[in-house]
């Protein structure tokens, strides 16, 4: 009996050693329905106007002719443009690239590393002699933006296997790191006073941080993706902000999306 | 704008020496609130409800009755210095230990928000 128990106790602490993606996500997804109970989990979507009317009011009016509409049409023009060398993005991507940001990032395993849909842009076109684009660039905005629109509606689908489990986890950790003066991590803002008010802002919820990319901000005068929101951040809490697809930012990207899987994808969008 | 300038000027009679001695305990406090005041500064209204304060955020508690709550004003200076010493899980930045203000500054707060 008190071995039996022993034992019991041990493979306790033996499962939460070993990483466990969906445990977390189950988690991640209970502490929003327990926090925030009167919203309901694919409502998280649409980030900070799920939780105020009127500001919801405001920004649906806005969401009526969207900012982003000229970046999605561009987008799909920048797309079908054939390379040099006579390919296409279409020659790079699963079902010629439409309906496919359901699956980014995902972790390649050729190459070891969290592959998101920016990076693989730039991949295809490195791949076909073409010059990299500029990750905050309106070039960038505009084809994420054509690719994402053709995934509305899609949910998240992100696989962590095995080999995936150390970048899933170093993500994870940067999540939850308290950083920068004002020793602020992710988790700081958006879990532990989540839907609180900072001046009039709301603090959105981090289950829905995923959905609406890229996105045109008003303050950025620009369709944008999720990495340059990081940066922001990172500036906001006086941290030192990296560089656009760097590992860490991949990997928080890869972490963040995972805890967003089943949700529908809505982007692109616009904010504040 | 203006209690930009008006922090400003307040600052100068603080460090210039010989006026500093000038201060009074009134002078401090208004140079306190300036600093709480300030988004670049303190910021204390971010999270914070304040007297005459406009658009205060809702993250902290009201600051009202502070001599009430905090009878010790050292008590309150290592809350603004340090407020993870009380309570690690804080989101309250570390004002004094990160130096997001100066120890001059932490002391101008602190009298500023113990007259509350």
């Amino acid at each position: 009996m008190k071995a039996g128990l022993f034992i019991l106790m041990f493979l306790g602490i033996a499962s939460q050693a070993v990483a466990d993606p969906e445990a977390d996500r189950v988690a991640f997804e209970k502490f929003y329905k327990e926090r925030l109970p009167g919203i309901e989990i694919a409502a998280h979507k649409d980030g900070a106007y799920a939780l105020d009317a009127a500001k919801r009011e405001q920004w649906l009016e806005i969401e009526d002719f969207p900012p982003y509409e000229i970046a999605v049409d561009e987008g799909e023009s920048l797309f079908s443009v054939a390379f040099a060398n006579g390919k296409s993005y279409t020659d790079c991507f699963a079902n010629g690239g439409m309906g496919i940001k359901q699956t980014y990032p995902y972790f390649d395993l050729d190459r070891g590393e969290v592959i998101t849909l920016e990076l693989a842009i730039n991949n295809c076109r490195d791949a076909n002699d073409e010059a990299q684009l500029d990750y905050m660039g309106e070039e960038m905005g505009n084809i994420s933006a054509y690719m994402a629109f053709t995934s509305r509606g899609n949910k998240f689908d992100i696989k962590v296997p095995e080999e995936a489990v150390e970048a899933y986890e170093q993500g994870k950790r940067f999540y939850y790191e308290r950083r920068g003066q004002l020793d602020f991590a992710c988790s700081s803002c958006h879990m532990d006073i989540v839907g609180g008010l900072l001046r009039a802002e709301i603090l959105s919820a981090s289950i829905g941080h995923a959905t609406h990319w890229p996105t045109y901000r008003f303050k950025w005068e620009q369709i944008g993706g999720i990495q340059r929101r990081f940066l922001q951040c990172n500036e906001q809490v006086g941290a030192e902000s990296l560089a656009q697809q760097s590992k860490a930012y991949r990997n928080l990207e890869y972490f963040l999306t995972y805890m967003n899987n089943g949700m529908e994808l809505n982007g692109p969008a616009s904010r504040r | 704008m203006r209690s930009v300038a008006q922090f400003q000027i307040l600052l100068l009679i603080l460090l210039v020496p010989g006026i500093s001695t000038a201060v009074s305990p009134e002078q401090r406090i208004e140079m306190g609130k300036a600093i709480a005041f300030n988004r670049n500064a303190g910021n204390c209204l971010s999270c914070h409800v304040i007297a005459d304060g406009e658009l205060p955020g809702m993250i902290g508690p009201p600051l009202v009755q502070m001599k009430l709550r905090f009878p010790d004003r050292s008590a309150l200076r290592s809350q603004i210095w340090e407020a993870a010493k009380r309570n690690p899980d804080t989101v309250m930045p570390p004002y004094g230990r990160h130096s997001i203000l100066t120890e001059q500054e932490v002391d101008l707060v602190v009298d500023f928000i113990h007259s509350l």
